[in-house]
C-alpha cells in the first residue's frame, strides 16, 4: 500500500513516517505542499494520502482528487464516513486523509488511526518543547531579579527569592510577573546590574 | 446566561462583521460568547461544520449549495439564514499579460464586456494556456469568472487552466510563475497589486454588481435545534454589519482585522478595499469603487432564494450537477429568509416583502416594498444584461448554450 504524507513541517512528517514504518508499512513518501507538489503526486499514483488539516494546500489537494484522470478513481475522506468518533479525533489532532483508489476500509482504518495518534504525539512534542523554553527563559527572569535584589538590598540568593515568591503571593501574581515588573522598574531607575 | 459558540472563518476581508461582533461587543449583548476559529482552507472549513467541530462557518455560498447537494465529501444538509457579505472580489493578472489588454486600467475595469473580449485575444498571444487561480470549485470567484469568460466566447473548461489554489499562496505563485494570476477576495489581490507582480483586470462588482458572496451557513439539523441562540446571533450581527458599513467606523475595523487572531495583514491594505479605494496597478492613484464590498446597506444580509438558485443555475451550467427539481429545491432551501424574518422581526432591520426577486433586473436604485423602514436595492445588473428569473431556470440556461 502506497501512503503519501503531504506536510510542510519535516519533523512532523518524520515522527509519522516512522510510526507507519515500525507498524510494517514500506512504501511511504513525503511530498511538501509547495510547487508543482500536485504533479508529483499524480506520478506516484498513491492509495492513501494522509495531510495536516491545517496545511491551505488542501483545497487544492481535494480539487485534483475530483478532476485528475490519473487519479479518477472513487475517494473517500476520513475512511470511514459512519464513524464520526474517528473522524473528531482526526479533526481535533489535524489529520485528513484520503482513499485514493478503492481500498477497502478495513485496510487504511488502522493507518489512520495511526496518524492521529502520532499527530497526536507530535503536538505533544511541540507543547513540551514550547514549555521547556517557556521555562528556561522564566528562570533567566527570576535569576535576573535575584540577582537585582542581592545587589541592592544585600539579601541572600535564598533571601531574595523568598522575598519575590511573597510579593508574588501577595499579588496574585507569578513569580515570574513580579520578577519582570522588578527588572524593568529596575532598568527605568538606572539601576541596571 | 451566556451561550458559547464556534464559528469558523478563513482570513479575508469579508469575515469583517463576524470580527466586529465580537470585538466591538454585539455578539455579547446579546449573551453570546462568540469563539472565532481560523482556518486556512475552505476543506476544514466545511469539514469542521459538517462533522460538528463548530457550529457555524464563514462559508462561500456555492460551497453551501455544493455541500448539500453531495458535490464536496460528505453531503450535509446546510442552512444559511445570513450573508455576511455581498461582492468583494477582484481578478489580477500578471503585469505582462494585462499589457494586452487596454493600457488604461480604469477603463479595463470599466468595460468588462470589452475587456473580457480584449482577454480572449490575449490568450493566443500569452505563451501557453493562461493559468488563473480560483480559491474553489464552488466560490463565487470561480462562477463569477466563467461567467465573464464565456460571455467572449472563452470556454473555461477549455481555453484556460483553472488552478484552485488558497489565497494566502497566489503572490508567491504569481512570482514563481506558477499561475498567470488569480481571482480572490481581498486583501489578497490588493497584496498581489502592491507587490508590483499583477494588476487589476476585473472587479466581481462590474460583473455582477450585488453579487452574492459568503454566507453564514449552519447544518440545519442544529439550526432548528437552536432557534433562540441563532435568532440572538443574527441579531448581533445585524448591529455588526451596520457598524462595518459605517465609513467611520472603517479605520477602526482595518485595524481589528489586521490582527494576527484574523487577516493577519497591514491594516492599509485591508482599508484600501474596505473603503471602496482600489489601486489598479502599483503606483498609480486609486480609483473610487463605491459598492467594492457590503455589508449591511440594501439588505445585504437577506439571502434570497433567488441567488441560491442562481449558484444553482451556474453549477448545471457547468456540469458539475445534473439538473432536476428536486435538486433545484435543496439549493434554494439551503437559504433561510425565514429564519432571517424570524431572527430580526422586531429590529429595524428593512424587511423584503418577498424571498425571491429578479436578479440582476435591477439598473439604477429603487425601492421596495418592505416592513420595518425604507428599503432601496442598488443597481443588481450582471455585466452583460442578462436577467435570471428563478421560476424560468430552464429558459435562463437555454441561453448559455450556444457558447458552448
Amino acid at each position: 500500500m502506497r501512503i503519501v504524507i503531504i506536510d510542510d513541517s519535516g519533523l512532523r512528517a518524520t515522527v509519522l513516517e516512522e510510526g507507519l514504518r515500525e507498524a510494517g508499512y514500506d512504501d511511504i513518501h513525503i511530498v511538501p505542499p509547495r510547487g508543482a507538489f500536485v504533479a508529483r503526486l499524480e506520478r506516484m499514483a498513491p492509495d492513501v494520502v494522509l495531510m495536516d488539516l491545517g496545511s491551505p494546500s488542501r483545497d487544492t489537494l481535494e480539487e485534483m482528487l475530483t478532476v485528475s484522470r490519473a487519479l479518477a478513481r472513487p475517494i473517500a475522506m476520513f475512511v470511514d464516513q459512519s464513524d464520526e468518533a474517528m473522524i473528531g479525533a482526526a479533526i481535533d489532532a489535524g489529520v485528513s486523509a484520503y482513499v485514493v483508489d478503492g481500498l477497502r476500509k478495513e485496510r487504511v482504518k488502522p493507518v489512520l488511526e495511526l496518524a492521529v495518534r502520532r499527530f497526536n504525539t507530535f503536538s505533544r512534542m511541540q507543547s513540551e518543547l514550547e514549555e521547556a523554553r517557556t521555562a528556561l527563559a522564566d528562570r533567566k527572569v527570576v535569576d535576573r531579579a535575584k540577582s537585582i535584589l542581592m545587589n541592592q538590598r544585600g539579601l541572600s540568593e535564598q533571601d531574595a527569592y523568598n522575598l519575590l515568591r511573597t510579593s508574588a503571593m501577595n499579588q496574585g501574581k507569578k513569580i515570574v510577573d513580579v520578577a519582570q515588573a522588578l527588572i524593568t522598574a529596575s532598568d527605568l531607575l538606572g539601576g541596571g546590574l | 446566561m451566556t451561550t458559547s459558540l464556534r464559528i469558523a472563518f478563513l482570513p479575508l476581508n469579508d469575515v469583517a462583521v463576524l470580527a466586529a461582533a465580537r470585538e466591538r461587543g454585539f455578539a455579547e449583548d446579546e449573551g453570546i460568547a462568540l469563539d472565532l476559529v481560523r482556518t486556512t482552507s475552505w476543506a476544514t472549513l466545511r469539514d469542521r461544520l459538517v462533522y460538528g467541530q463548530v457550529q457555524a462557518a464563514h462559508m462561500l455560498a456555492p460551497l453551501a449549495v455544493a455541500v448539500t447537494l453531495g458535490l464536496s465529501q460528505q453531503p450535509a444538509a446546510l442552512a444559511a439564514p445570513y450573508k455576511l457579505g455581498v461582492n468583494g472580489n477582484m481578478l489580477v493578472m500578471a503585469r505582462d499579460f494585462a499589457a494586452a489588454l487596454d493600457p488604461d486600467p480604469a477603463r479595463r475595469l470599466a468595460d468588462p464586456l470589452g475587456t473580457a473580449h480584449d482577454f480572449a485575444a490575449a490568450i493566443g498571444l500569452w505563451r501557453r494556456k493562461p493559468v488563473i487561480g480560483v480559491v474553489h470549485r464552488f466560490s463565487s470567484h470561480a462562477l463569477m469568472l466563467r461567467y465573464w469568460l464565456a460571455s467572449a466566447g472563452i470556454d473555461p473548461d477549455r481555453d484556460v487552466v483553472l488552478r484552485v489554489l488558497p489565497p494566502s499562496l497566489t503572490v508567491e505563485a504569481i512570482h514563481a510563475g506558477e499561475i498567470d494570476g488569480f481571482i480572490a477576495g481581498e486583501p489578497w489581490g490588493g497584496a498581489a497589486i502592491a507587490s508590483g507582480r499583477a494588476e487589476a483586470v476585473a472587479i466581481g462588482e462590474r460583473i455582477w454588481q450585488r453579487g452574492v458572496e459568503k454566507v453564514l451557513a449552519f447544518r440545519e439539523p442544529w439550526l432548528e435545534e437552536n432557534p433562540d441562540t441563532v435568532d440572538r446571533l443574527l441579531r448581533a450581527l445585524a448591529r455588526a454589519a451596520a457598524w462595518c458599513d459605517e465609513p467611520d467606523n472603517r479605520e477602526g475595523l482595518a485595524e481589528i482585522l489586521s490582527r494576527a487572531d484574523y487577516v493577519d495583514q497591514p491594516a492599509d491594505l485591508i482599508l484600501g478595499a474596505l473603503g471602496g479605494r482600489i489601486t489598479p496597478r502599483a503606483g498609480d492613484a486609486p480609483l473610487d469603487c463605491p459598492n467594492f464590498v457590503l455589508f449591511s446597506r440594501e439588505a445585504t444580509p437577506f439571502p434570497w432564494r433567488s441567488q441560491a438558485l442562481w449558484i444553482y443555475s451556474q453549477l448545471v451550467r457547468w456540469g458539475m450537477v445534473e439538473a432536476s427539481p428536486q435538486a433545484a429545491a435543496q439549493a434554494a432551501a439551503v437559504f433561510r429568509p425565514d429564519v432571517f424574518r424570524r431572527a430580526l422581526a422586531g429590529s429595524d432591520v428593512p424587511m423584503p416583502g418577498a424571498s425571491m426577486k429578479l436578479e440582476g433586473a435591477l439598473a439604477s436604485p429603487r425601492a421596495v416594498g418592505s416592513r420595518g423602514g425604507d428599503l432601496t436595492l442598488g443597481p443588481d445588473r450582471f455585466f452583460d444584461g442578462r436577467v435570471f428569473d428563478p421560476e424560468r431556470i430552464d429558459d435562463y440556461l437555454e441561453g448559455f448554450l450556444q457558447l458552448r
